[in-house]
């Protein structure tokens, strides 16, 4: 019985260390990002623009392809509710309040928790086997600023942009069943989508894709900056990344779903 | 523990000045102590190697004076400051006068050569491109590596790969110069070659040099005086010759490289944790 109550209490240990590291390297870079440089320590653009390119860019080809499929999904599963109470005209309506609110963001995150949350922990992961992180340090330079602070800007300023892209994209998807099968003209289903939807499903949405771009960069730097000897802790921390990452991202979207539910009454 | 068997030396040639002062300094990982209160000085301008088998703590002591590792108690003084109690912008000013070299080199993948010796310039002076680029020529014409600031890491031999690394070491014009096993993975000639770079800085900028290293030849060519770390704690310190002339067992059995003997039975075996555990309490 103590021995199972020591697990458990370890374990809660373990678990509020992790997110406390988590948050620190999280304030860390953030402090780095909007106060170091008013304090004469220079922001490193230009590798955060480079970085941006990567993380977002990058990533639009397969983030369009996929949530446009998701948008048309949406439709088609909508569509088989809304028909029996011959209220197919909806689809639209339930396609872009799905996206924008929640589906937009969440795909996001997870596309981008795949090419670059991964590709976080494997950089300063294989950075920290061949003491390169260690390098930084003995030259007096912070690695937090020098690599963590560039990925952290991009991913908060590509992060909102990815989503309205995908937020796009679903509705572009949900358009073909729309026309296709539900009388709506391409123009009509576009001005559908934006009669339904407020302007507070799209802010919503586009905090939370901040929030969770702050997330994927905490977890997949800090997992990396974390690795152990060896390229076999270097694979490991990538795994750890990318498991972290969804589950801290769905965490973080029920928490401020929740938040935007009872603050704000919808 | 006080250096047994070897007289603590102060040549008339060396300033008496110590550049570096190791007090009492212990370093755990976890609840596994890997230095049990190690203490001598570094004299300014002299070149100390540190030396020891695997797993001895030499790389630990020097990763703790270079300040990766947080030690559990004692002081290390860096030129006159205690670097142990210091804030992060003290220590980043101790770093600043300060150059290692990585056993590995530590290169950045992803800059070419070039960038890799201006990044230390570029972060912490306010010096023009031109300057800058002119600097950068000179550390690795010094090194030996003059027209190579366009290469990647990746296209360097492993030698060449440490040279570039002490370029970026001398960056900054460091007095305190380390270097992690700078012969380990070379063949003879490429590392006889990174001896001679470290020989040649020694006598070109006085800089206090620290060596760790268990390649014998490479130590009693470089070093001014060694210091032999065993399981943890200081076992001989000296000059190369009183290495030599020491009748301490095992600096007898590392220079004469005397295998350890093989444990026979199952009761040695446990005599000889038990000796260890005795020992480290």
């Amino acid at each position: 019985m103590i021995g199972v109550l020591t697990q458990i209490g370890q374990g809660v240990i373990d678990t509020l260390a992790y997110l406390g590291g988590l948050a620190k390297l999280g304030l860390s870079a953030a402090s780095y990002a909007f106060v170091a440089p008013f304090r004469g320590k220079p922001l490193r653009l230009q590798r955060a623009v480079t970085q941006a390119m990567e993380t977002g860019v990058r990533a639009l080809p397969i983030l369009s392809l996929i949530t446009f499929f998701i948008g048309l999904i949406l439709a088609l599963q909508a569509a088989y509710e809304l028909k029996r109470f011959g209220a197919i005209t909806y689809v639209a309506s339930a396609v872009v309040i799905s996206m924008s609110r929640e589906l937009g963001p969440l795909i996001t995150a997870i596309v981008v928790i795949g090419r670059s949350g991964s590709a976080f922990a494997a950089e300063l992961g294989t950075m920290k086997v061949s003491e390169e992180i260690d390098a930084l340090e003995t030259m007096a330079i912070s690695p937090v600023q020098f690599l963590v602070t560039p990925k952290f800007l991009a991913m908060i300023i590509m992060l909102p942009c990815l989503t309205t892209w995908a937020n796009f994209m679903g509705v572009l998807g949900g358009s073909v069943f729309g026309v296709g099968q539900a009388g709506f003209t391409f123009l009509g289903y576009i001005r559908a989508s934006l009669d339904a939807i407020v302007l507070r499903d799209i802010t919503t949405g586009l905090i939370k894709s901040v929030m969770f771009g702050a997330t994927i960069t905490a977890v997949g730097c800090y997992e990396g900056l974390n690795t152990g000897g060896g390229a076999e802790q270097v694979g490991r921390s990538t795994t750890a990344a990318v498991v972290t990452s969804i589950f801290m991202v769905i965490a973080v979207d029920l928490i401020f779903t929740s938040l935007f539910f009872f603050l704000g009454g919808k | 523990m006080a250096p047994a068997d070897v007289p603590s030396y102060t040549p008339a040639a060396w300033s008496d000045e110590a550049m570096i002062s190791i007090r009492n300094l212990r370093v755990s990982y976890g609840e596994r102590e890997i230095l049990h209160g190690v203490t001598f000085d570094v004299l300014r301008g002299e070149t100390m190697v540190i030396l020891g088998g695997s797993g001895s703590g030499k790389s630990t002591l020097l990763r703790t004076l270079v300040g990766l590792e947080r030690p559990t108690s004692g002081e290390i003084w860096i030129r006159g400051k205690n670097t142990v109690n210091m804030t992060d912008e003290e220590r980043d000013d101790t770093r600043k006068k300060m150059g290692m070299s990585f056993q590995g080199g530590a290169l950045f993948g992803s800059m070419t050569v070039g960038e890799n010796v201006a990044l230390p310039l570029k972060e912490h002076t306010h010096l023009a491109d031109p300057t800058v680029d002119i600097m950068l020529r000179l550390k690795l014409e010094q090194v030996g590596l003059a027209g190579y600031e366009d290469y990647m890491p990746s296209q360097l031999s492993g030698g060449m790969k440490k040279r570039a690394a002490v370029a970026r070491a001398l960056a900054m014009d460091p007095e305190i110069l380390f270097f992690d096993e700078p012969s380990a993975g070379l063949d003879p000639i490429i590392a006889a070659g990174i001896d001679q770079l470290i020989l040649e800085l020694k006598k070109a900028f006085h800089m206090t040099i620290i060596v760790v290293t268990h390649e014998l030849a490479s130590a009693f060519l470089i070093a001014d005086r060694m210091v032999l770390i065993n399981k943890g704690d200081i076992v001989a310190l000296g000059t190369t010759q009183e290495m030599r002339d020491s009748r301490h067992p095992r600096v007898r059995q590392f220079l004469d490289r005397v295998p350890e003997p093989e444990v026979e039975q199952e009761l040695d075996y446990l005599q000889m944790l038990t000796k260890d555990s005795h020992r480290r309490g």
